[in-house]
């Protein structure tokens, strides 16, 4: 759990406080936090003037708007045909072991999550993930160590 | 029907003098802007493949001191990378398409809906974007661009579904009537426009629509980027002259054993070995946004199909039953079939199932699953039951 502090006061003065900047503003909670937690959207709320209930709603529709913790790095790793034909499951099985959590989880020490998700556009590229917004593409099992080993490293 | 063979072109990626080509274009009225895209067939490069000219037109009519361009980058369709990679290499022919249509309809602000998955683009973008602000300001023309996140749901690329997220909602589509032409974004007219639409209008105004007439056929105009995955010795991105045969771009892509190509993505249809030569790409044959995933002789189409169904059973908005319930059936259907729990004339259930979804469902994303499920279970029936 993180403390909101003055972030959402400073993120609604700067993107406004119409409904249209609940995204932007949701968007930018999570950057800094990975997630979003119940103090940071009844705050969102208050500023914008909305129900605690229309954050929440507008929230869980969206997969990267994540109400439940989630750790500094978070690791999506595309599911969807072309990265499934190209060898996802080891690359899933290559973090698993390194991180020793499964999908859906996050590491003890709120330092990794690991997901899966839908095509991320390099589909030419497979099989590929993204570490918050980073793209890493054309894995193999060795290579996604490397990239976690610095991750670790940071 | 026309053929024209395959045919490489370099025009979307082509570095252009944007000042030049836009100081064209606004030198141009907006009626001229809008026929001379009519008079070049350019049908949109979203997937659907409304014709631009058209929807500028419709926009430019509606009355209202409101108007908005948005360009749709949303990208989500399984299979489709191209438009991350026009945005990377010539984002300024996106921002220029984009006032070109602003002056066409009547708009002078326009939002970028970009992917979230997208999102390590933009501190580039917004550099790109603060030199066109500045350029076309010299231009002496009054024109401002926003980019709008997405936040991971493939939904948000329906064009309603879009407008309700830019606007800080649940992204679920909106009944239709009225058309984002007379009521889009913030409820005012609205151009939606994909982003390989917006650079193809843009390279339309600099070339002349007499020119781009000359690639494609009748129903096809242009060239158009194709997203190339899958079993390939060459994935990528290429732009091909349209009017090709499945045959001849798996002559070009394939790695000799291709046994089915899946044209436009989830949403789109699959096309088997026995019907590659008489398959035309395009409006006149199979449509596609530009996904192409090429499957040789060892994949199971099964586990193609079961893939796409986990899909859209994830991406679902879950607002109207016939595409909620039905795309959760159809998966269970084929689980069922495949473990042998139920008969297999139960697919003919399912086919039935699917064409209810067309029929029933709000928006596109529950209209279009029965095109994938429908080509993969009745050209490969065996490898669903078996
Ligand atoms: C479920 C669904 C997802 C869509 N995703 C996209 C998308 O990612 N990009 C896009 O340009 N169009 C997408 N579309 C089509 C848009 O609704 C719209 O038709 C298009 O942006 C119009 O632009 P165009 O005429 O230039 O093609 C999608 C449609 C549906 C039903
Ligand atoms: S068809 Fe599917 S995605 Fe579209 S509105 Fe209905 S439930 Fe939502
Ligand atoms: S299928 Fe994985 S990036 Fe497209």
């Amino acid at each position: 759990m993180y403390q909101v502090g003055n972030l959402v006061k400073e993120l609604s003065d700067k993107h406004g406080h119409a409904r249209e900047s609940l995204m932007p503003i949701l968007q930018a909670i999570v950057q800094k936090h990975n997630y979003l937690t119940d103090e940071a959207m009844v705050e969102v709320a208050r500023e914008l003037d909305i129900s605690a209930a229309e954050v929440y709603g507008t929230a869980s529709f969206y997969t990267f708007l994540d109400t439940q913790v989630k750790g500094k790095y978070v690791i999506r790793v595309c599911k969807t045909i072309t990265c499934s034909m190209k060898g996802k499951s080891d690359i899933i099985q290559s973090i698993e072991e390194m991180l020793n959590i499964k999908v859906g989880e996050t590491t003890p020490d709120n330092q990794f999550s690991l997901i899966e998700t839908n095509c991320i556009g390099w589909c030419h590229k497979a099989p590929a993930i993204l570490i918050n917004d980073l793209p890493f593409t054309e894995l193999t099992p060795e290579k996604v160590t490397e990239i976690i080993k610095d991750y670790m490293q940071k | 029907m026309e053929n024209k063979g395959l045919n490489k072109v370099d025009l979307i990626f082509e570095k252009i003098d944007n000042h030049e080509v836009l100081a064209k274009g606004f030198k141009m009225s907006k009626d001229e802007i809008i026929q001379e895209i009519l008079n070049s067939g350019l049908k949109g490069r979203g997937g659907a493949g409304f014709p631009t000219g058209m929807k500028w037109k419709f926009t430019s009519e509606a009355k209202s001191p409101e108007k908005y361009i948005v360009c749709n980058a949303d990208e989500g369709e399984p299979g489709t990378f191209k438009d991350r990679e026009i945005l990377d290499r010539v984002s300024n022919k996106v921002h220029g398409g984009m006032a070109i249509a602003g002056k066409a309809i009547g708009a002078k602000k326009g939002i970028v809906y970009l992917r979230g998955e997208y999102r390590y683009l933009l501190p580039k973008l917004m550099i790109e974007l603060d030199s066109f602000h500045k350029m076309i300001k010299k231009i002496g023309y009054d024109f401002e661009i926003e980019y709008r996140l997405g936040s991971g749901a493939y939904i948000c690329g329906e064009e309603s579904a879009l407008f309700e997220s830019i606007e800080g909602k649940r992204g679920e589509p909106r009944n239709k009537p009225p058309y984002p032409t007379v009521s889009g974004v913030y409820g005012k007219p609205t151009s939606i426009n994909n982003v390989e639409t917006l650079v193809t209008a843009m390279m339309i105004v600099q070339h002349g629509a007499k020119n781009f007439i000359q690639y494609g056929t009748k129903d096809s105009r242009g060239s158009k980027v194709f997203s190339v995955s899958g079993d390939t010795p060459t994935p990528g991105i290429f732009e091909l002259e349209l009017g090709m045969t499945v045959q001849q771009f798996v002559n070009e892509f394939g790695d000799g054993d291709t046994k089915a190509v899946q044209v436009g993505g989830a949403s789109g249809f699959c096309v088997p070995r026995k019907k590659f030569a008489e398959t035309i790409i395009g409006f006149e044959g199979v449509p596609t946004g530009g996904s192409m995933k090429l499957f040789n002789s060892s994949r199971s189409m099964y586990n193609v199909l079961h893939n796409y169904l986990e899909f859209f059973t994830e991406e679902s908005c879950g607002q109207c039953t016939p595409c909620r319930v039905g795309c959760q059936q159809l998966l269970k259907g084929v689980e069922k079939v495949k473990k042998g729990e139920a008969k297999s004339t139960y697919l003919n259930e399912l086919m039935k199932l699917a064409d209810t979804m067309k029929i029933a469902a709000k928006c596109g994303l529950g209209q279009s699953v029965g095109n994938a499920f429908k080509s993969i279970v009745g050209n490969f029936k065996e490898e669903i039951i078996y």
